[in-house]
């Protein structure tokens, strides 16, 4: 076994120290940062991600995951500048206006780096402005919201309407998430996307950010 | 015209009925409201938080046009009083933390215990929580923190005495005090408000107590979801020792609080067992025994347990079944209606799910059928209650009204 695949399968455990080490060890072997990242942290991830979807694994397996991914990646990290990677797209994802409920918006986050997308994390109770400018500032392809209460979710739409207003609708793709948010509700509201759970959000804003 | 007395003692009956899964005179509805009561009744919660009365009225006005056969009083309307004298942590609420006045507070999840404090709780709970969690999450009770009972043998009181002279101390059991008061002050309200239902309204009230899951009360307010959920891995043993600790006294704690009620039930809020947030081996071995103990010791009391399942259980209704037939009522946010009904018909009473999306972006015609739909699929042989799925915060009065009319005309035996 590479020691790639090897990081790659200690990623998927949750195994923070190994993987840590093994990227270390990649790197004075001479490994490229960007071969590490992908063929060793993000591959894992990406495993972890499909497990998910088909609920082979669960929450506690992600963050584990996702917690040896980000030990990998403070190693990786000075490497990884150096070789001026640019990543697969560029999000800010946050909660809506009024809106604290976050566990969803964090799983959402691990699960777009485990895709290699950038994200810029803007919090909970964000307002349409605040997502709005600094996806123009940041130059983020995808706005990422999420709602837990049938009386925030409602904030979405304002973050389609301010996409519009600023007249970035055509470079800005607005994905919409949340337990009570449906397909329906995102069409109703003239969103880009929906996505039930966080790994098809992943896959989505990777297949948006290809495009 | 039935009396009061008579329309609450058909109210309970018809719910006890629908509990001990038989076939009552018709489907029971007991939809979870939330914010809705009061901003439908005239105010917002902001309002009816900072004054009871204020709620109180919104309540009555609710419920002058809707009467489900359980009720709640206006308990979920968390007084600030309470709040702000004891700088309790957890909570944003309207009209200081929240713009939007009509919405309800929100919980905040922090680690108010550390990764590497299970072995101090675990030896010594009440010290932990005294010098450690209280001051966490309340933040005037600072000087709990100084504050220790266990050196008073012989002559040590006079030093642990002493510290009551600590002008953190002072402030600290000033604010317990004034937070002791404004709480006192609300329960005697709502002790007020209850007995109007049962005289006035003739609906009975829908809690005698509150419960929750051993895993989520460590989960929900000491280590935070993503933290007890890698403990699963990371402090296996401990969180599991730290679980039966809490399950004994939540017990014995539930069973106390609920006796002399006016009503049997006891409403368990479930969080972190869903399907997506851990895997059934994990389920088995850190969420299930304790729940399950739990709820059968409160049923074994004379209680009945009503398990608010948030989120979808639909890989977990077998594990349901282990709890005693016709013991306890399940009500289901996300979980398949048809699949707990083919698990749980017979066994166990469920209560559910009309979507709260629905109730308040849909039309009354969907609440309608779906209503319809619901009750063609779980009334038959009884053990049904009509209910929202989620808690119901800003629906359209029009949709309520839909699953009010449609569970009384289409419920009908």
């Amino acid at each position: 076994m590479s020691i790639l695949s090897e990081m790659s399968a200690s990623l998927q455990k949750g195994k923070a120290n190994d993987v840590k080490e093994m990227v270390q060890t990649a790197l004075s072997d001479g490994l490229g940062a960007k071969e590490i990242l992908e063929e060793g942290l993000l591959s894992g991830m990406g495993i972890v991600g499909a497990k998910f979807k088909n609920n082979e694994v669960f929450v506690p397996e992600v963050l584990i995951a996702a917690r040896a991914m980000n030990a990998g990646m403070e190693i990786l990290k000075p490497a990884l500048a150096s070789a001026d990677l640019e990543p697969k797209g560029k999000a800010v994802v946050g909660t809506v206006k009024g809106d604290l409920h976050d566990i969803g918006k964090n799983l959402v986050i691990i699960m777009f780096e485990g895709k290699g997308i950038e994200v810029i994390d803007v919090g909970t109770d964000v307002s349409p402005e605040v997502f709005v400018e600094t996806a123009i500032k940041e130059g983020a392809n995808i706005i990422a919201c999420s709602a837990l209460l049938t009386t925030t979710m409602a904030a979405m739409k304002e973050v389609v309407s301010t996409v519009q207003e600023k007249g970035v609708a055509d470079k800005i793709t607005v994905m919409v998430g949340g337990a009570p948010v449906t397909q329906a509700f995102c069409d109703t509201i003239g969103a880009d996307y929906y996505a039930a759970d966080a790994a098809t959000a992943s896959e989505g804003a990777l297949a948006l950010s290809k495009s | 015209m039935s009396t009061i007395k008579q329309q609450y003692d058909a109210r309970l009956k018809r719910v006890m009925d629908a509990a001990a899964v038989k076939e009552p005179d018709q489907v029971p509805i007991v939809p979870v409201f939330q914010a809705f009561p009061v901003n439908y009744g005239g105010g917002n919660i902001a309002d009816a938080m900072k004054d009871f009365d204020h709620g109180a009225k919104a309540y009555d006005n609710f419920y002058k046009d809707f009467q489900p056969d359980l009720g709640w009083d206006p308990i979920l309307m968390f007084p600030t009083s309470y709040l702000e004298s004891s700088g309790i942590t957890w909570f944003r609420w309207p009209g200081k933390h929240l713009e939007d006045h009509t919405q309800m507070y929100q919980f905040i999840e922090e680690e108010y215990m550390k990764e590497d404090e299970y072995p101090e709780a675990i030896k010594d709970f009440t010290k932990f929580m005294m010098n450690k969690w209280m001051p966490r999450s309340f933040a005037n009770f600072q000087g709990l923190a100084k504050l220790d009972f266990r050196n008073n043998m012989w002559f040590g009181h006079m030093g642990s005495l002493a510290a009551y002279s600590d002008p953190e101390v002072i402030q600290t059991l000033e604010a317990m005090v004034e937070t002791g008061k404004n709480l006192m002050d609300w329960f005697i309200k709502l002790g007020g408000y209850q007995a109007h239902m049962q005289n006035d309204l003739g609906i009975p009230l829908l809690y005698a107590g509150f419960a929750y899951a051993p895993f989520d009360m460590i989960g929900d307010s000491m280590r935070g979801t993503p933290s007890i959920l890698m403990d699963m891995y990371d402090h296996e043993e401990e969180l599991l020792q730290l679980i039966d600790l809490i399950t004994e006294f939540a017990i014995t704690d539930t069973i106390a609080g609920c006796s002399g009620k006016s009503t049997p039930f006891v409403w368990y809020w479930l969080h972190k067992g869903i399907d997506s947030f851990m895997s059934d081996e994990q389920f088995a071995k850190f969420y299930w025994p304790s729940l399950k103990k739990y709820i059968i010791a409160v049923a074994d009391a004379g209680l009945t347990p009503v398990i608010y399942v948030e989120g979808a259980y639909n890989t977990r209704l077998e594990y349901l079944k282990e709890i005693p037939p016709g013991k306890a009522i399940f009500s289901f946010e996300y979980t398949d209606m048809a699949e707990a009904k083919k698990v749980l018909g017979g066994h166990s009473c469920i209560m559910g799910d009309v979507p709260a999306v629905m109730l308040t972006y849909g039309k009354p015609e969907e609440v309608v059928d779906y209503c319809k739909n619901l009750i063609d699929t779980c009334a038959p042989g009884g053990g049904f209650i009509m209910d929202s799925g989620t808690m119901i915060d800003d629906a359209n009065p029009r949709n309520i009204e839909a699953m009010f009319e449609t569970t009384l005309k289409y419920g009908k035996r």
